[in-house]
Parts: C-alpha cells; structure tokens; sequence
C-alpha cells in the first residue's frame, strides 16, 4: 500500500526499482550473502537505473526528488531485491554524502557527490570509534592542522561500505573535548596512512562490508574540510531524523518480507493433516505480525511526512526507529519460529532476515540512546 | 533440589574437562562447522561422563537423573551451545530408549561403546515433511527375511555427519499413526544410507548438522529396540530426557551471557559513566537474573519429579513447560544482553552474539514451542476434542 504522501511519479518509481531489484539482486541475493560481498559492478548498474541520484539535484548528476522517494525506493529494493545487505551497502551513500551536500563547497560537491551518483565511487560515513559507539561526543580521533593538511590519528569502527570505500566522510577531532571540537573531514583511501585494518564479521547484513578503519599519520588536504572547523558535530546531527526514517523504513520492509514468505510458508506446510495457517494460532500470530507491522509504518510515515513539509520532529523520529525496529526484531523472530526447523537453517530468507533485523535496534543510536533523546527532548 | 557433594565432585569434573579439552578448540571448531565427536567423546567416556545414569551392566554410572541435570548444568560452562547439545544427543537423547528398552545383545553392541565413546550416536525423527508434527513421518521399515529393509529420509540430525549408528523412528505398519512406529537402531555405515547434506544454520555451528536418505537400508530384525509398534511411546518418553537435559544445559550458558554482560557493561563508558551505572541496564540484568533463577528453579522441581515418576504425566507437564521457558527465556536474555554489549554484540565472534544465535534453536529442536504448548494444553484438559471428520 503506498505511504499517503505519495504522488504519482511514487508509483512509477516503484514499478522501476521492482524490476531492477527482480533482475539485477534477488537471483543472487543468497550468494552474495554467503559470500559476503556483492560485485562492484552493481553500483554503475543503479546509478544508471537512477537509484543512486534519488534525492540528489539533478546539477550534481542526481536524478531529483526528495526524502520520500528514497525511501519508497528502498522499501521496493529490500521487497524484490532479496538481500538487505546489497541494499544497505549500495546505499551507505545516503549518510556519506548529506554532510557534504549541506556544508560543502562547490568544488568538494563536484569531486566527491558527482562520482558517487555516477556510481564510480564508494563513498562511507566513519563517526564510531573502538572506543565509543554512542557518545559521539567523545570521539578522539586527532587531526592536527600542519600547513595545507591535517595530520589524522586514530581508529574508527563498524563502518558501512568502509573495505571498499574510496572516500570516508570522517568525524575527527580537530578543537577541544566534547561536542564543540568535531570537524569533518573527506579521507580518501589512496591518502597514505588510510589503513582497512580490518573487515569485520557480523552476525547478519553479510552482503554489505563493514570495516574497521585506522589512520596513522595521515595527511589530509585541508581542502577536504566540510564546513568550518570545529563545527562538524551539527552537520552530523543534522543528518540523524533521516538516517532514522530510513533505518525504520528498512525494518518495515524487511518485516513485511519476514511476513510475506510466513504466509506464503504457512499456507503451504502441512502439519496434523493440514496447513499451518489451518490453525487458529497461526492466522493470529500473522495477524498480529501484520497489524504491528502496520502500526510501525504509520508512525514512520507520520514522520516522513511531517519531515517533507519542514517539520523536522526529532523525538517523534527516534521512537519511530524504536517501533520499527523492535517490530523488525520480533516480525522477524515470529518467522523463524512459524518456519520451525527450516527457520533455523541458512537456505531460509526469514533466517537472515532474523539476523539483519538484530542491527537496528543498535545501528544509527541504539535503542537506549533514542529513548535518552525522547526524554530529553520531551523535557523529563 | 539438594545437590551433595556428589554431584559438587561431578559438576568441577565436567567443568575441568571443559576448561582444557572443549573450550580451547571451540572457537575453530565453530569455523569448521563441526567438532571432532569421535575424539571427544573418548575423552569423556573414559571419565565416565557419557553414562551417567546408564546401567552400571553397561558401563554406566547408574545415579539418578540428579546428576545428569548436574552434568547438564555444567556443560553451560561450554563457550557455545554446539558442544553442550552434541553431548547431550549421545548421552540423554539417542540413547534413553535403547538403556530402558533395548535387548541385553542390543545394548552390548551399542549402548556400552556409546556410553564409553567408541561410538557415536544420532537420533532421527524429524523429515523434512514432519518436524513438529512426529505421527505424520513417513520413513518406513518393511520386515523382508530376517531384516527391516528401511526408506526414507531424515531431517536435521544432529551429530549426523560422523554419527556411527542412529536411532531411527520409522512406520513398521500401516496401522494407526501413534501405534504404527517403531525405534530401530540403524548403522550410518549400512548399505544406502547417505549423508546426504550438512545443513548450515543460524547457530550452533561447531555441532554438525544433516540430512540422510535411506535407500533400501537393511538391518536385522534384533535392531528393533523393545516391542515394534511402540516406538512413539518409547520416543515421547524419550523425550522428556531430551526436553529435561536442554532446558538444564541452558542455565549456566544464560548466567554466562549475564555476567559477561555485567563484566562488560562496568568496564564499557559512555557519556562519563560505565553503561552498568544506567538504572535501566542494571535493573534489567537484575530481572533477568531472576528470571534464570525461576527457570532453574522449575528445572530442578521437575527433575525430581521425573526422578520420583518418569512416566506421570504430571512429570511430562513440567518437563514440557521446562522446554517453553528455556527456549523463551533464552531469546529474551540473550537479546537483552547483546544490546548492551552495542556495536560489539552485533560482530560474529561476541560471546553474547554466539549464545543468541545459538539459543535461538532451543524454542525449535527437541519438539518447538507450539507442540510444547500442545502437550501441556493436552495434560491440562483444555485441548479440544477433535472432530470426526466424515
């Protein structure tokens, strides 16, 4: 069912992502899942389908539009594409990039954004640290001002797309502690000193890289610098409400695909002589997968809308994430139970869907730091 | 439940033994998605941890079901809950029947070298068309001369890679579902049987797990453990140790996630205090806490009363409430605990990662939460009667 604030070209966008995510990602969803990679080659395939520029200006290379299609697109692209890692690896644009259209300048929008509509460039957003995940504050990757560079010292950790990034928008620190000492910087992987120390193994989104990134003395042109000095910490925040509108997108896909293949399972499965949705229990439980699942996307397309017409409602925007994203998790744990032994085995989609559902409740401010914002910003 | 200093001298066996023969080897035997069972189980056999409550005749210890909860206790101590369930198909889920049931020759052959860990044992009743619902599998075992000549296929069978003989559910007549099988010991080296497949699964990786066919099998008829016809009964009573044994092996695997939680959690800041010092995060590992105290609490009442009266149905109620609430409470702890652990939970080598994955089985295996739900609506009377369908 299309979100209320959709328009016609909606519908016509989601025809088009359908069929490109049918043929170009769902026959090999399961193995690029396996091997936890999907080629290079699919970037160029999006951006010549025009995926990569939604949302972007059409000056840029982007094909227009605004939140809303990126979002419905994404929803069309867990949907028929199969592979929540493909779809969260091609589209690590969507955090990288915000920060340098807002702050940029022209040259740095030609150099970087251009490249990566054109789906030439892999672009990544490094804000965590080994040693701190939520408290952004208290980063303490160093970048020390000598001449025309920054000289960058640090490690930065569970980065989307960063093994095979050829820039990361890089939070470092650059003033004094805390937030009013945070200044972004463009790091491209050629820079001497820019080291994937490692690709880490995860529990689900196997087709998408994430890294582990550290900098030893590397030297950075100043010309990288996005925005004034000091003053990166807004820009990163300034991207957050859509960063959480899109992680609970995803979830609502992804649990309406957990509860497509249910259903579909369930009508087929025989057990005691007939089928599973033969039994009462059954049909309650997909009605309530269903009915949670409708709930979590009327909240998240409240705030997609209030979002588009400039009213940005950030504490509304984190428990959106935390319905969709705990929907997500038990959409996705009622599949694998509704599945029985077969839920528990690899060839199962609802099986890892099960394990990518586990990300959201901790990516992008995990569930604990939104409900510390939702309380904040509601003054208690 | 009172454990002496039996059971104390059992449980720092079981945990030394862990300590230098399982836990140095887990983390590669996960990568290589099995374990080297043979081995092992030598190893523990020789400590005479594979019989505990076998027949001393057969080389068991012959102690009461105290001590195989103990014993299953401790193997929670394990880094992964692959181990803990591949020990526990040898000793409390492949074998029950064939020590209660089975001849004096059929227990020579099999039980004593299973109990001593010369050989390794399966259990095969899921197909791929009946998991939950055990009456529907269709596996047949036709008498011909003096054997069973056995088809079929079976689903998800644990040790099933490097297993040496199975003990096998199968149809020996076309009579009515629940008196129609019959538990046979089959060799995995048997003409026409195959592994056909190692199954690859969320969790419980280091454990090898398989699909097998059955072509034209022969084994003689002494293979047939008790009376034929019976083998749904012996297998229902079979599970009750099954269902006994995994909701035990849960218990320390959970305090684990716990504590490795609290050790984390005091020594992780964020934003100037330790994430254990957030009220809500030590509250809630204070709940979970107890709520592994009540299920241990029910565990242990149980045993004593399958100790007391195996078959009472009163016992298969809470053994099968036991079940429930181990596979539940599994998913709620260890999904509460690797939240904490943030980023860090979600990599493939966190402890608390590798226990969420693998407790994800236990509300699955062994008979699923919904049939769980069945027998224990069934032994409440509040099943409804079925229909006749004309």
């Amino acid at each position: 069912m299309p979100y209320l604030f959709e328009k016609e070209d909606h519908a016509a966008l989601r025809e088009q992502v359908r069929r490109f995510a049918a043929k170009e990602i769902a026959p090999f969803a399961h193995a690029w899942e396996e091997a936890e990679e999907f080629p290079r080659e699919l970037y160029g395939k999006a951006a010549a389908a025009g995926l990569l520029g939604l949302g972007h200006p059409e000056a840029l290379g982007g094909t227009g539009g605004d939140l809303s299609h990126v979002l419905v697109a994404s929803e069309e692209l867990v949907l028929a594409g199969h592979s929540v890692g493909t779809c969260v690896g091609l589209g690590s644009l969507g955090i990288a990039l915000p920060p340098i259209l807002r702050l940029g300048n022209d040259e740095q929008k030609r150099r970087f954004v251009t490249p990566v509509l054109r789906g030439e460039k892999i672009s990544a957003l490094a804000i965590t640290e080994p040693g701190g995940g939520s408290d952004v504050a208290s980063l303490t990757t160093r970048a020390v001002r000598d001449g025309d560079h920054f000289v960058v010292n640090g490690a930065k950790t569970f980065i989307t797309s960063g093994v095979r990034a050829d820039f990361v928008t890089t939070a470092v620190r650059t003033g004094g502690p805390k937030h009013s000492g945070i200044s972004l910087l463009v790091i491209e992987r050629t820079t001497p000193g820019f080291h994937v120390s490692k690709k880490l193994k995860k529990m689900g989104w196997w087709a998408s890289d994430t890294a582990e990134l550290t900098f030893e003395d590397c030297r950075v042109p100043a010309a990288n610098l996005i925005g004034e000095e000091n003053e990166g910490f807004v820009a990163i925040m300034m991207n957050f409400v859509a960063e959480r509108l899109a992680l609970a997108t995803q979830c609502v896909a992804i649990a309406e695909l957990a509860f497509r293949q249910s259903l579909a399972y369930a009508r087929e499965r025989q057990a005691f002589d007939k089928p599973l949705t033969g039994f009462q229990v059954t049909r309650h439980k997909l009605a309530e997968m269903q009915t949670r699942i409708a709930a979590a996307r009327a909240l998240t397309g409240e705030v997609i809308t209030r979002y588009l017409a400039g009213d940005e409602q950030p504490s509304l925007a984190a428990m959106a994430k935390n319905v969709a994203t705990d929907m997500c998790s038990a959409v996705t744990d009622q599949a694998v139970q509704l599945h029985g032994g077969f839920g528990y085995m690899r060839e199962q989609m609802v099986e890892r869907l099960y394990r990518d559902a586990r990300l959201y409740p901790i990516g992008g401010g995990t569930r604990e730091i939104m409900n510390e914002l939702i309380a904040k910003a509601e003054g208690y | 439940m009172l454990f002496t200093e039996e059971h104390q001298k059992l449980r720092a066996t079981v945990a030394r033994f862990i300590d230098e023969e399982i836990n140095p080897h887990v983390d590669a035997w996960e990568e290589a998605e099995i374990f080297p069972a043979r081995e092992l189980f030598k190893k523990m056999g020789a400590l005479g941890l594979l019989g505990i409550t076998k027949p001393t005749e057969h080389g068991g210890a012959g102690l009461d079901y105290s001590y195989s909860v103990a014993f299953a206790e401790e193997l929670g101590h394990c880094n992964c809950g692959a181990i803990p369930m591949a020990i526990g198909v040898q000793t409390d889920m492949a074998t029950p029947a064939l020590a209660r049931y089975g001849s004096e020759e059929l227990k020579r052959e099999f039980l004593a070298p299973t109990i001593q860990g010369e050989l390794v044992a399966s259990v095969g009743v899921s197909e791929p068309g009946a998991g939950s619902d055990v009456a529907g599998l269709k596996t047949t075992a036709v008498k011909d001369g003096g054997d069973y000549v056995i088809n079929g296929s079976k689903m998800w069978i644990t040790n099933g890679m490097q297993s040496d003989w199975i003990c096998l559910l199968a149809n020996t007549s076309d009579d009515k579902p629940h008196v129609n099988k019959s538990l046979i010991v089959v060799p995995m080296k048997a003409r026409g049987v195959s592994r056909a497949k190692k199954l690859k699964k969320i969790g419980m990786w280091a454990s090898d797990t398989a699909q097998l066919f059955f072509d034209n099998v022969r084994v003689p008829q002494r293979y047939l453990i008790g009376e034929e016809g019976a083998g749904f009964m012996m297998q229902m009573q079979q599970f009750q140790e099954e269902r006994l044994f995994g909701s035990a092996s849960t218990l320390k695997a959970l305090d684990r996630a716990v504590q490795q939680t609290i050790d984390y959690t005091r020594e992780r800041q964020a934003f100037g205090l330790s994430i254990l010092d957030n009220q809500s995060v030590h509250f809630r590992l204070a709940e979970l806490q107890s709520d592994i105290e009540a299920l241990r609490a029910l565990v242990y009442r149980t045993c004593e009363m399958y100790i007391a009266n195996p078959d009472d149905m009163e016992t298969v109620k809470l053994a099968s409430m036991c079940k429930l609430k181990a596979g539940r409470l599994s998913r709620v702890v260890t999904d509460a605990c690797l939240q904490y652990w943030g980023g860090m939970g979600y990599t493939w080598d966190n402890p608390v990662s590798r226990n969420f994955r693998d407790s994800r089985l236990i509300s699955i295996g062994g008979g699923a939460d919904e049939v769980m739900l069945g027998i224990i609506c069934k032994l409440m009377g509040i099943l409804p009667r079925k229909k006749k369908t004309s």
